[in-house]
């Protein structure tokens, strides 16, 4: 590569409270590779589809004013949340297709001093390491090879789903047979484990008013992993990681079998393999017990 | 120069009537680039199985009746090509029916929970209109546009038979009763549009057991988008004022509480307001093992009073909220 990737990172709320790991990992590892990042510390929460169920416009104002951050420094704007790729590239699109919602919305932003132009990309975290640091760069920079690791990829919905709305970001993911993760961790020299529920729902989103549903669509996704044979799983959501980390006790007395499967973060698996340090990796703050992971 | 290619269809064959358990029946066959699926389960039936069943009607993609699925995709088999779905899934093709559980035989299923659940929603124009009407209905271009895209629904039931909450929840009235819900709700001549609202937010089968993973936007062959049309109807409840607090709409409504605050979503206080006290302790055994790990941590504060950082330039998001906002609870 001539120049220097640098790219503006959206933490995203997870991030900043209950998963600190994500982003302790995602900073170790854009160091480790070289990639320069600029945190969008002025960018406020997306809104997770929920705020947009309440109060479309004001979402759209309120994810219009983060992607600002991103255009004032000219910089792609990355994400390590497939929800925040989502909802921020859903305003995007909105605005970029509908001249009159966008003159609406800048009307508001004006108030504070901003403008929303629609120069800047949206991309996950996970696309630019595939589609522009490149696979085989990140392969030159295993130290740890995985290969003792059977990896069981979870896509989750906001990153594959709908096509149409993500188009190039994300390299043109297939929804039904999705293969980004797992050639990520073939480049790591894991063990990608095939297994159907790869490109499932957890269920995050309704944890709590449809506290079952919630439960049972993860437990079909660990219980899939598991059996077949998968020491790990990896997700590029932190809602996704929070679902099946956090309740997988409760998960596992409603699907009726003990769960025991380590759920990791996209970045945390590469900074496994770059050889990063246990403080970055942070697999201490996992609730389901993944320090063994660590072995470097 | 032949583009055909050898493909193995891997079969889902079942007869409700005389078989116990379901089975997949392997049958080869040179597939040519105009062959739409619909063509190769012609050609089981003509060439290889004449047993074999499906349902299928106009050919044109507008009967609904031919939705199957192929290695898990939502496929209306009249309007895929099947080297398309070759290209994607490499040369074995799974057909099966929408839903495996709903089968009578082969790829027809049992789609009563589909229609009841569509007629639950009360999928016409409710209106007391004159019977000797001197002028007509009028309804402008916009009005119209409003709901021509979720008019296009054809019943296949694709969008229904993909959404994994209603898998797990069968009570809940899916992605296609709901775009229907929508459609009626919004014509200016309907008047049950509040009614429809309330069916539409129960909790347990309404719009807020959606757990919003677009299945159905993908697996729907006229485009519709019907989750869409579910987060229009999450608005209408706020925008016509027929909403009721609980703890689906607290949790819609309360992201705004943490993001005044400090610009970010207060994870501990999304839970206790959308739960109220009394919801809480279901959250307690969780809250400890977050405390335990770090995950609700000490670092940055004390947990639950002062512990989420604060954006840079937070006065604009509260100044944003406060001339953007439209909705209340």
């Amino acid at each position: 590569m001539s120049e220097q990737l640098h790219y503006a990172l959206f933490t995203g709320c997870t991030a900043k409270q209950s998963t600190p790991e994500l982003l302790s990992s995602t900073l170790a590892v854009a160091e480790k590779l070289g990639i320069k990042i600029t945190i969008l510390e002025e960018a406020s929460c997306c809104g997770a589809s929920h705020l947009q169920d309440f109060d479309e416009f004001l979402a759209h104002v309120l994810n219009a004013r983060n992607i600002c951050y991103a255009e004032k420094l000219g910089l792609t704007m990355i994400t390590i949340c497939n929800t925040c790729q989502l909802n921020s590239a859903m305003t995007k699109h909105a605005l970029d297709k509908d001249p009159e919602l966008k003159a609406r919305v800048n009307e508001k932003l004006a108030e504070v001093g901003l403008e929303y132009k629609g120069t800047s990309e949206i991309k996950h975290f996970l696309y630019t390491l595939i589609d522009e640091y490149g696979l085989d760069n990140v392969k030159n920079k295993v130290t740890v090879p995985l290969s003792h690791l059977n990896i069981a990829p979870f896509y989750g919905c906001h990153n594959i789903r709908p096509s149409e709305l993500h188009g190039n970001a994300n390299g043109g993911e297939n929804p039904y047979n999705p293969n980004s993760l797992d050639r990520l961790i073939d480049a790591l020299e894991g063990n990608p484990v095939n297994y159907e529920s790869k490109n499932k729902c957890c269920g995050f989103h309704v944890e709590l008013q449809a506290n079952h549903t919630s439960e049972v669509l993860s437990g079909n996704a660990l219980l899939d992993a598991l059996d077949n044979n998968a020491d790990m799983m990896v997700t590029p959501c932190p809602l996704c990681h929070l679902k099946m980390d956090t309740y997988q006790d409760s998960i596992g007395k409603v699907m009726g079998r003990d769960i025991e499967l380590p759920v990791l973060h996209m970045p945390q698996m590469v900074a496994l393999a770059l050889g990063c340090t246990e403080k970055e990796i942070g697999l201490n703050f996992h609730v389901q017990k993944a320090k063994q992971l660590y072995t470097a | 120069m032949s583009a055909n290619k050898k493909v193995t269809l891997k079969t889902f064959r079942f007869n409700a009537e005389t078989d116990y358990l379901p089975y997949y029946k392997h049958y080869e066959m040179e597939v040519g680039k105009d062959e739409l699926v619909l063509d190769l389960l012609n050609r089981i039936k003509w060439e290889h199985d004449g047993s074999f069943s499906y349902r299928r009607s106009c050919r044109h993609g507008i009967c609904g009746a031919c939705a199957i699925k192929v290695n898990g995709k939502a496929t209306l088999a009249c309007k895929v090509n099947a080297l398309e779905l070759v290209e994607l899934f490499g040369d074995e093709l799974v057909i099966e029916p929408s839903s495996k559980k709903r089968a009578i035989k082969d790829m027809i299923i049992d789609k009563t929970d589909f229609w009841d659940k569509h007629a639950a929603v009360k999928p016409y124009v409710v209106s007391d209109v004159d019977p000797h009407p001197e002028a007509e209905s009028k309804q402008s271009i916009e009005e119209f546009n409003n709901f021509l895209d979720s008019d296009l629904c054809i019943q296949c039931g694709a969008c229904h038979y993909s959404c994994p909450a209603l898998e797990v929840n069968p009570d809940f009235l899916g992605p296609a009763a709901l775009n229907a819900a929508y459609r009626f709700t919004i014509d200016p001549r309907d008047e049950a549009g509040d009614e429809r609202l309330k069916i539409t937010a129960e909790q347990g089968t309404g719009v807020w057991d959606c757990v919003k993973c677009y299945e159905c936007a993908e697996a729907c062959p006229k485009e519709i988008d019907p989750i869409g049309k579910i987060g229009k109807l999450h608005n209408l409840q706020f925008v016509r004022g027929v909403v009721e607090s609980n703890v689906a709409t607290r949790h819609a409504e309360g992201f705004l509480r943490g993001m005044k605050k400090t610009g970010f979503l207060d994870e501990a206080d999304i839970v206790t307001y959308s739960e109220g006290y009394l919801g809480m302790y279901k959250h307690i055994g969780t809250a400890l093992k977050m405390l335990k790990t770090g995950k609700i941590h000490w670092h940055s504060g004390i947990p639950f009073i002062n512990s989420i950082p604060k954006i840079k330039n937070l006065d604009e998001v509260q100044k944003l909220i406060e001339i953007s906002q439209t909705n209340k609870l």
